[in-house]
């Protein structure tokens, strides 16, 4: 008896290793000091009500945001220990198998669980804001999006202390994933936490595309929207049709793993490259979701601290949308060396290549509209500005990569590390805390400290370029991505420890926003105006924090950049139209469920992890249940009086 | 017009002006419950006469691939409402369903394209 609890535990409970030994501790100390900090100051309440229960898109977005960065955070860990384990030779820091560990869990988690809330966090935040909306279309569904998220976020990290990670890279080719190479439990936890992530991602996906379509403000016609509006429709194009293949390659392998099927293993018929196939259908498309809505950030960053409307407007759409479409052809990129011949990567390099001239058309776009603008460098036009010599490398390495011959030399080279790295984190991490700053008063009612955010600004962008310049030196003298040593002699030492300091100055570059966060808190500037940044679209004529009801009037939208064209022309002592009575406005109600729906899956995936079917089939009849208690829901929504409003918008001054 | 689509756009129409709460009027979700239980009938279909090799395999590829079609019309029908649309938003029924084919086409014929790899001569 006793040594079946003890046989259990040494499989269940990842044993062993000192780091995860504290990482355990950590754990245990962080929620116990939550626990502890809630009962004290007699917060769970107020947690319950405020945020877990909320549907208000404002709120949503900051739990996006916070989760990104503690995700951010994970995963820059994970980067950090890696980066430890390759500064030298021989090194005897982390073993094989940990190393593969953490491989799988940075990428996967900066990916999943860090770019997508981040852009959701942004979008969630900003477009109903932009397009002059009171809440999303969907705003049950929201909250169900984000939750499920969360838990996913949840699941896939509980792996690394119980029953451990998934070890067979991000992009989990089979047949390495497949049961036959990868028997625990740890593959598991990846496929069944990006299938219930990929089930919130899908939902994000539609209710924004419903959102914008459906309920912009009078006057707003698509060519008057933000280009931040425009970027995130195409990102939900994208994702609409992008998830299902991914979902579907998931759910094969997950059939593969847990019912013994073949469909990608190499014996009885089944064919890992089809899997490899599929990921990537949803895998190329997904890179354009993170870095569009960056490339919407910028365009308001850049207009907005230039003082000018956006330069080539119409070529800016026109390439988003380009871009979104000609994503779903360039798949094939990522396994040239499977060796489809001659035609189809010709077929595919010449689609990827094409794909960087829309990409260029905004990057000169955004140079324009800076000619001749009066500039001010505030932190969100900082990281602008940034990004554009870095995302003009890490495309240049892109159209290298491109090239299908040459592939065949640089394919999973440190090469290509460094590439997708310069284009996702000085694309997207560049993109996503730029539109932090920029909309951070907006969120929140205070302005971030600038000096500290300039510090974490340099230490972050030159330990950048420190981290990973070296890495195309390294991949052009041979050295593959996914290992975990590599022996003396190989002349990389020099580069690899360079690379090891540059990342540690992002790690400062970390800390410093934190501390940055944490001071403003305390001490930040607060933001009585509501356009603090003079910004030029609607979200900027409303008070900061913004009222729960967005707008007690719909604004009348009678241009581009709509509140540019508002302040001007009060400016101008233009006739002001009259103000309309205010009106009672009708508000979806908050609902616990979609917490409750999402602890089930959290539940039922976990069940499915270890294969404990009873435990999974039980959740699985409440996640019904509970879809079910909603249908037959009539008490959804309630109607706020003209009275509370007008309450409300005097403490803002506005009346 | 549906349940659904009545839903979005008073959805937006009360949000805007303060409007009486959604979907007043019930029609009952009978069109989704059919639409379900054809989409589970075509899919145990295709597994049964899999499971069991009930023809050969080329003869099951174009069966399944026939079932497939007709399981994408079943969505559009029953569930995504292609036969509903109004006259301001047709374009954009067109456009999303056109780039839907687009991609459904390049998702399909891509992937026999990539993965005969091996088959071809040059």
């Amino acid at each position: 008896m006793l040594y079946n609890v003890e046989n259990f535990a040494s499989h269940f409970f990842v044993l062993g290793d000192p780091l995860i030994y504290g990482a355990d501790v950590s754990i245990v100390l962080v929620s116990l000091a939550i626990v502890f900090v809630l009962t004290y100051y007699k917060k769970w309440g107020w947690l319950w009500r405020e945020w877990l229960t909320t549907v208000d898109h404002k709120k949503i977005g900051i739990m996006y945001m916070i989760a990104a960065l503690l995700m951010l955070f994970r995963g820059g860990v994970d980067a950090i220990l890696m980066r430890t384990q390759l500064i030298m030779p021989n090194m005897p820091f982390l073993k094989a198998q940990h190393y593969n560990e953490i491989f799988t869990t940075h990428g996967t988690i900066m990916i999943l669980f860090m770019a997508m809330p981040f852009i959701f966090a942004m979008m969630n935040i900003a477009v109903p804001l932009q397009i002059g909306a009171r809440d999303v279309a969907f705003p049950y569904l929201n909250a169900i999006s984000f939750w499920l998220f969360f838990f996913a976020a949840m699941l896939l990290n509980l792996s690394f202390v119980i029953g451990g990670s998934p070890d067979a890279g991000w992009t989990s080719y089979a047949p390495l994933a497949g049961l036959t190479f990868d028997k625990g439990p740890g593959e598991n936890y990846y496929l069944l936490a990006l299938q219930i992530t990929g089930i919130g991602s899908m939902a994000t996906g539609i209710n924004f595309f419903v959102t914008i379509m459906k309920m912009r403000a009078p006057g707003m016609t698509l060519m008057r929207m933000p280009l931040f509006t425009w970027s995130i429709l195409a990102a939900c194009i994208i994702i609409i049709f992008a998830f299902p293949p991914l979902t579907a390659a998931l759910t094969l392998l997950l059939m593969d793993r847990l019912a013994g099927a073949h469909f990608f293993t190499i014996f009885d018929g089944g064919n890992p490259m089809m899997y490899v196939n599929m990921f990537w259908m949803w895998g190329h498309p997904e890179v354009y979701i993170v870095v569009l809505p960056a490339f919407g950030v910028f365009s308001e960053v850049v207009a907005t601290f230039s003082k000018k409307r956006t330069f080539g407007y119409a070529s800016m759409v026109a390439s988003l949308i380009a871009i979104a479409v000609i994503s779903f052809f360039t798949w094939v990129h990522h396994f040239f060396t499977m060796g489809a011949g001659p035609g189809v990567n010709s077929f595919f390099a010449v689609a990827t290549m094409i794909i960087a001239i829309p990409t260029g058309v905004k990057v000169f776009n955004w140079l324009f509209t800076m000619y001749q603008g009066r500039i001010r460098t505030k932190l969100p036009m900082l990281w602008a500005i940034a990004f554009i010599p870095n995302f003009a490398i890490g495309g240049a390495s892109g159209v290298m990569l491109a090239v299908a011959p040459a592939d065949y030399q640089f394919h999973n080279s440190y090469f290509l590390v460094a590439h997708f790295h310069q284009v996702l984190i000085g694309g997207v991490v560049f993109g996503m805390l730029a539109g932090m700053y920029y909309w951070w008063p907006k969120m929140f009612g205070f302005m971030l400290n600038e000096r500290l955010g300039r510090i974490a600004f340099w230490f972050f962008n030159i330990g950048f370029y420190v981290c990973f310049l070296p890495q195309y030196w390294l991949g052009w003298m041979g050295m593959t991505r996914r290992i975990y040593t590599y022996l003396p002699g190989m002349g990389w030492t020099f580069w690899n420890i360079i690379s090891t300091f540059g990342a540690y100055l992002m790690g400062v570059g970390f800390v410093f926003i934190v501390l940055q966060i944490l001071y403003s808190i305390r001490y930040g500037e607060r933001d009585l105006t509501g356009d603090p940044w003079d910004g030029r679209t609607l979200e900027w004529s409303l008070p900061s924090p913004v009222p729960h009801y967005n707008f007690a009037r719909i604004p009348e939208v009678t241009g581009r950049d709509a509140w540019w064209t508002m302040k001007e022309a009060k400016q101008k002592g233009e006739m002001q139209p009259e103000l309309e009575p205010l009106k009672p406005i009708h508000m979806p109600n908050d609902s616990g469920r979609p917490f409750i729906l999402s602890v089930l899956f959290f539940i039922f995936g976990f069940g499915m992890v270890f294969t404990w079917y009873p435990m999974a089939a039980v959740a699985f009849i409440g996640i019904l249940l509970s879809l079910i208690l909603r249908s037959f829901e009539y008490d959804t929504d309630h109607t706020l009086s003209v009275d509370e409003i007008r309450r409300t918008e005097a403490a803002y001054g506005r009346v | 017009m549906s349940t659904i689509d009545d839903g979005i756009q008073e959805h937006a129409h009360s949000y805007h002006h303060g409007g009486p709460s959604a979907g007043k009027e019930d029609h009952g979700p009978w069109k989704h419950i059919i639409g379900f239980v054809i989409s589970l009938l075509f899919t145990a279909l295709a597994l049964w006469m899999v499971v069991a090799h009930i023809a050969h395999a080329s003869m099951l590829f174009a069966v399944i691939l026939a079932l497939a079609i007709a399981q994408a019309f079943v969505q559009l029908f029953f569930f995504m409402h292609i036969s509903e649309s109004h006259a301001p938003q047709w374009p954009f029924h067109v456009w999303m369903l056109t780039l839907g084919l687009l991609f459904t086409i390049t998702v399909i014929v891509g992937s026999i394209w990539i993965m005969s790899f091996g088959t071809e001569s040059y």
